[in-house]
């Protein structure tokens, strides 16, 4: 597989990166974890003039929490950083869930959570996981920074908010209110398969009560399915089995599947209404516990 | 004192592979690795539909982009006489398309240049103008009253019809149905996969004007037969063509055929006067090079109402794809699909084939086993199972009392193989002890309760492996035997050479230790040479287990021929007469006196420095072998499954293996086969398939569709090991390279349709994706055919 020509730039800073991609004026693509662009490239389904290697940029692969309890992603954070992190591990459960059903092994590697957002692949897991947790993207662009809030990144299939100058630098999960809560369960045919159908759940809960609630999907429409509002049906509940029930027969009516080779739209939804079900059962039973 | 064998490498030994020094390594020399000076690149232009005329082809963009040496059309190759190309199951298939192409993925025209990147642009600037014909993708659709004509090429090719053929007593086996007291049917498809060796397909060929030698590196795993193909096809004198098969990332029989690719870059090579390389890209093989499988498999089975079965009727419909291309035995149309049933004592049994052309690619090859022998295995363990379920008897108790007993060999099954050696029952009873079947019916309603649903499959099969014998097997009438050379050196080393070809199946470390065990000479002593048909003894290759069979039993033979000259010499070194002397493992001694001796290596000094008179000097020979029989590999394999209800998914729990496939030359290397070939097996069941949407675009055309286990899903096995050996092959051995993949299928099926027998459902094709689990536990129906694909759009 012999992609079409291009050049290749390696800058060192941020700033060097956005300058380039300003000379390029939409002609050149950011090189991240290369995982979804270098086979786009190699298919000729991409054929950009000029790569821009961020890989070389110092301080870049980070993930913190911040003293106010927010999570901070940098734009060479790995996915595995992620899976064996034991910040992550400790405060932020969704993500935790997440993190070692994104891909493969090797993929994960190499893959960053950015680039992944930035591809908005409608079956890739960290932009479900992201508007779940109602993250925010930095963007440096010629101009300085801004945020973009998740629910308004991702614009479409494969297609995000960034203009062509600008450089996502880092992922912001908002601190929970009260204790954060969440999982993510995927059904995938294989490991290292796109999810036949994905679920991410992310709770703020003040003791027993849901104060907040997030729920995405991925693999199950056209784009990533933002299913908060379905979840809202939760907020200022407890979990029983009558809320989660409900919970889940609200998302499962939100996504929006084809049905292809990995399954029929219905076999779809149901299990979007099981894996909400389970992953908020699995919540409720850990609480219990915990009491 | 004679050697220890397993010391010095011989049968027996797990002796570590020799050729993983250099692959491990990264310094395995395939194809793609060989530069010569002044090579050219090529690439092939595809069709990217399945069914179209061809209006015309532009190639004068392709020509203006620097460094583009040759563009290559089918009008092109038919002024050379070369558009058309012989396939090894007598039809004609079309090198570059010139009227129509047939399938997607078709080659359509072919770019020479300096670099493959320039190869790549330049393919992307030639324009196709195609009228779109309506497509076949199935059987079904080729056989309608109004189906276009794929092969309108053809003269006498009315139909999309490629043959109707059939085997067994049909009268008998009337008989035997109007007899039962019982009959079970069962309607299956063994869905298209594709073998996918991690190295794709390619050649470099460099032709050379001044000697008018024409040498071709090339990824094949039968490099004399496409010797001989070559010398048809390009009308080249043999003595003037080198097949080189250099190291193969595998081949699992994607590499028996002669692809265009190959056809194209010697005619480029001819043309240019410069060596050409191709290499095909991962997508390039997966779309267009030999599959496997695709066939719809019907039949029924009469039963005595005691467990009896007496006859079995077979149905099957084959789906070769837009040229007949399947590299088989010329006599059986549909392989050796036959051999079912072999394993059990059932007196009259009928097959009918059908096979036809469909707009898919061309195949049909022997994907890891002996032509259409997976599919054979799995119609009849799924037979098995739905027969005994519809007794009401035991599946255990079923296969037990159908089995050929092990005082009934040799044994002439129903439709006329001759099985010769096994012990069923013992295996089979090594099984279920493994896996735990007296209690599991205790386990299985324990499981319930927490909402799981447990099942265990069983899948046992005797096949028939290792052709020939070469007077009922050939392909494109080259007979099916095949040989070894040994080159004793002066010091006691050797050198081998066979007609075989290793892809990964340790050649080059198990016929060493055939010579080691025949001659005591250490298996690290013995070097083999396998792939040069300048050098290599003429063989048909290796496919279709044949290799410890066939090869691995002529240089067992050829090793004895050196024995028998040794001997003479040993006679002479020790002043004694022929009969006065014994063998012992590596030494020549003296009847009446053991401490008086001479070694193997001592004898080899002595064939180039001290030969009685009359002998002639050196220590070499070779023997060409032509097995009286197959061999015949018994295996049971058991899986036992659960499975999520609310999500159709199964996991494995336990997968036992069994497998008697007699004398073990290198046990470790035997594992490593069957381990393979149950992940392969796994694969099949759970998600390797291929399939095509209605317009013909394949689904499988990358390995994000086409999906292969990875160590993270593929289950663990357990394996246990019974020896009985062959009674013909000179050490004993049967095949073993196959067994797993053809086997195995059907237990994890098996397995999984025991987990939901409760349902009511008898079948869930192949692949067992969580999806169709599901909807057959829900709908209590039966789930058929290919998973349904997304349409046009
Ligand atoms: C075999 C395989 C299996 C996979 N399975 C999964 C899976 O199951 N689930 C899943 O979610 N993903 C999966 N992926 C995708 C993987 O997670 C990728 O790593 C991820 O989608 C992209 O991240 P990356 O760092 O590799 O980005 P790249 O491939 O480098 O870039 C992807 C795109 O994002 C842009 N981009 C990247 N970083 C930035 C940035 N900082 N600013 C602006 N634009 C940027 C690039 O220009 C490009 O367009 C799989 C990939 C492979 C190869």
């Amino acid at each position: 597989m012999y992609p079409s020509r291009f050049g290749y730039e390696s800058p060192k800073s941020v700033a060097e990166a956005v300058a380039l991609l300003d000379q390029f004026g939409g002609e050149a693509k950011v090189l991240a974890g290369g995982q979804s662009l270098v086979p786009m490239l190699k298919l000729r389904f991409a054929a950009p003039e000029m790569l821009i290697d961020i890989n070389n940029i110092d301080g870049l692969r980070y993930h913190r929490v911040d003293p106010d309890g927010s999570i901070h992603i940098g734009a060479l954070c790995r996915h595995e950083d992620l899976e064996f992190s034991d910040v992550i591990a400790k405060s932020q459960p969704t993500i935790a869930a997440a993190a070692h059903l994104v891909a493969d092994p090797i993929v994960r590697t190499r893959g960053t959570f950015v680039g992944s957002v930035c591809h908005a692949d409608p079956q890739g897991d960290w932009a479900a996981a992201m508007i779940a947790l109602d993250g925010r993207i930095v963007a440096q662009g010629p101009k300085g920074k801004r945020e973009i809030a998740m629910k308004n990144f991702v614009s479409g299939p494969f297609q995000n908010a960034l203009a062509f100058n600008e450089l996502a630098v880092e992922a912001i999960i908002p601190a929970p209110k009260g204790v954060a809560r969440g999982g993510y369960l995927k059904l995938e045919r294989r490991v290292g398969d796109f999810a036949t159908a994905s679920v991410a759940v992310s709770l703020d809960m003040v003791g027993d009560t849901i104060a907040r609630a997030g729920i995405a999907l991925a693999g199950v429409g056209g784009h990533t399915i933002d299913a908060t509002e379905a979840a809202s049906v939760l907020v200022g509940k407890t979990l029983t089995a009558e809320s989660i029930a409900a919970a889940a027969t609200a998302v499962a009516a939100a996504a929006d599947p084809r049905t292809d080779h990995r399954g029929s739209s219905d076999y779809k939804r149901h299990i979007v209404e099981t894996f909400v079900s389970r992953i908020l059962t699995g919540i409720a039973n850990t609480s219990q516990k915990a009491a | 004192m004679a050697l220890d064998e397993i010391k010095i490498g011989g049968l027996g030994a797990s002796r570590r592979r020799v050729e993983d020094n250099r692959f491990i390594r990264g310094k395995g020399q395939y194809v793609d690795d060989i530069v010569l000076p002044g090579m050219l690149h090529m690439e092939i232009l595809r069709s990217p539909v399945a069914h179209a005329r061809i209006k015309s082809i532009d190639v004068s963009a392709a020509w203006e982009i620097p460094g583009v040496r040759l563009v290559l059309t089918g009008e092109m190759m038919a002024a050379r006489n070369l558009a058309w190309m012989p396939t090894l199951s007598y039809d004609t298939q079309a090198v570059l398309a010139t009227d129509k192409v047939r399938f997607q993925g078709q080659e359509v025209a072919a770019v020479i240049a300096d670099d493959p990147y320039i190869a790549k642009d330049a393919c992307q600037a030639i324009v196709v103008e195609y009228e779109m014909l309506p497509v076949i993708v199935n059987p079904d659709q080729a056989k309608a009253s109004d189906a276009p004509l794929i092969r309108d090429d053809k003269e006498n090719q009315p139909t999309n019809k490629i043959f109707d053929w059939e085997i067994g007593d049909k009268a008998g086996t009337d008989k035997a149905f109007a007899e039962a007291d019982k009959i079970s049917k069962i309607e299956l498809h063994y869905p298209r996969s594709h073998p996918s060796p991690l190295e794709s397909c390619g050649s470099i060929a460099d032709f050379n004007r001044a000697t008018g030698k024409l040498t071709v590196y090339m990824t094949t795993q039968a490099p004399h037969i496409i010797r001989a193909a070559v010398a048809m096809v390009a009308e080249l004198p043999e003595h003037m063509i080198r097949i080189v098969s250099p190291d193969l990332g595998g081949g699992f029989g994607n590499k028996v055929p002669v692809y265009p690719g190959y056809v194209i870059s010697i005619l480029a090579s001819i043309l240019t006067e410069r060596p050409v390389k191709w290499i095909e890209d991962k997508s390039g093989n997966l779309i267009s090079t030999g599959f496997g499988r695709d066939v719809y498999l019907e039949g029924e089975m009469a039963l005595r109402k005691d467990g009896k079965i007496l006859g079995v009727r077979m149905h099957t419909i084959s789906d070769h794809g837009a040229f007949y291309a399947d590299a088989q035995p010329s006599k059986f149309k549909i392989g050796l699909m036959h051999s079912a049933f072999a394993c059990y004592d059932i007196p009259a049994a009928h097959l009918t084939a059908t096979g036809y052309y469909t707009n898919k690619a061309p195949g049909g090859v022997a994907y890891r086993c002996s032509f259409r022998v997976t599919e054979a295995m799995f119609f009849q363990e799924r037979m098995v199972q739905a027969a005994a379920d519809d007794l009401g008897i035991d599946q255990a108790e079923f296969r037990r009392m159908n089995f050929v007993k092990d005082d009934m060999f040799p044994y002439r099954t129903a439709f006329g193989f001759l099985t010769d050696s096994g012990q069923y029952a013992k295996c089979l009873d090594i099984g279920l002890e493994a896996i735990g079947y007296k209690n599991f019916k205790a386990e299985q309603e324990e499981a319930r309760k927490r909402g799981r649903l447990l099942g265990i499959g069983i899948s046992t099969m005797t096949e028939p492996l290792g052709a020939g014998n070469s007077r009922e097997y050939d392909i494109i009438g080259i007979k099916m035997f095949d040989s070894a050379e040994l080159r004793v050196h002066m010091t006691g080393k050797a050198l081998l050479r066979t007609g075989a070809k290793s892809q990964g199946q340790g050649h080059e470390t198990t016929w060493a230790q055939i010579v080691a065990h025949e001659l005591g000479i250490p298996a690290e002593d013995v070097v083999v040479e396998e792939g040069d048909t300048d050098t290599a003894p003429f063989g048909m290759g290796t496919y279709a287990s044949r290799s410890t069979p066939v090869a691995g039993a002529a240089v067992a033979m050829v090793s004895r021929k050196i024995r028998a000259k040794a001997r003479k010499i040993a006679a002479h070194l020790l002043e004694v007469s022929e009969e006065d002397i014994e063998w012992e493992l590596g030494r020549f001694y003296v009847r009446s006196n053991q401490e008086r001796g001479v070694t193997i290596q001592d004898c080899a000094m002595a064939a180039y420095s001290n030969v009685p008179d009359g002998l002639e000097p050196g220590l070499e020979n070779n023997a060409y072998y032509d097995p009286p029989n197959l061999t015949w590999p018994f295996a049971a394999y058991l899986a036992k499954v659960e499975i999520d209800p609310e999500t159709g998914v199964w996991d494995v729990l336990k997968m036992v293996a069994v497998d008697d496939c007699g004398v073990r030359i290198n046990p470790m290397i035997v594992e490593g086969q069957i381990m393979g070939g149950l992940t392969e097996a796994y694969a099949m069941a759970s998600m390797q398939y291929i399939t095509f949407d209605e317009e013909g675009n394949c689904i499988g055309s990358n390995f994000m569709d086409y999906l292969l286990p990875t160590a993270w899903e593929t289950p663990g096995f357990e394996l246990h090991e019974v020896v009985t050996p062959c009674p013909h092959h000179p050490i004993g051995a049967k095949g073993i390279g196959e067994c797993a993949t053809v086997g195995g299928p059907a237990a994890f099926v098996n397995a999984v349709m025991n987990a939901i027998h409760h349902t009511g459902v008898r079948n869930v094709d192949m692949p067992l994706m969580p999806n169709r689990v599901y909807e057959a536990i829900q709908t209590g129906k039966d789930i058929s055919g290919m998973p349904p694909v997304r349409s046009g759009n």
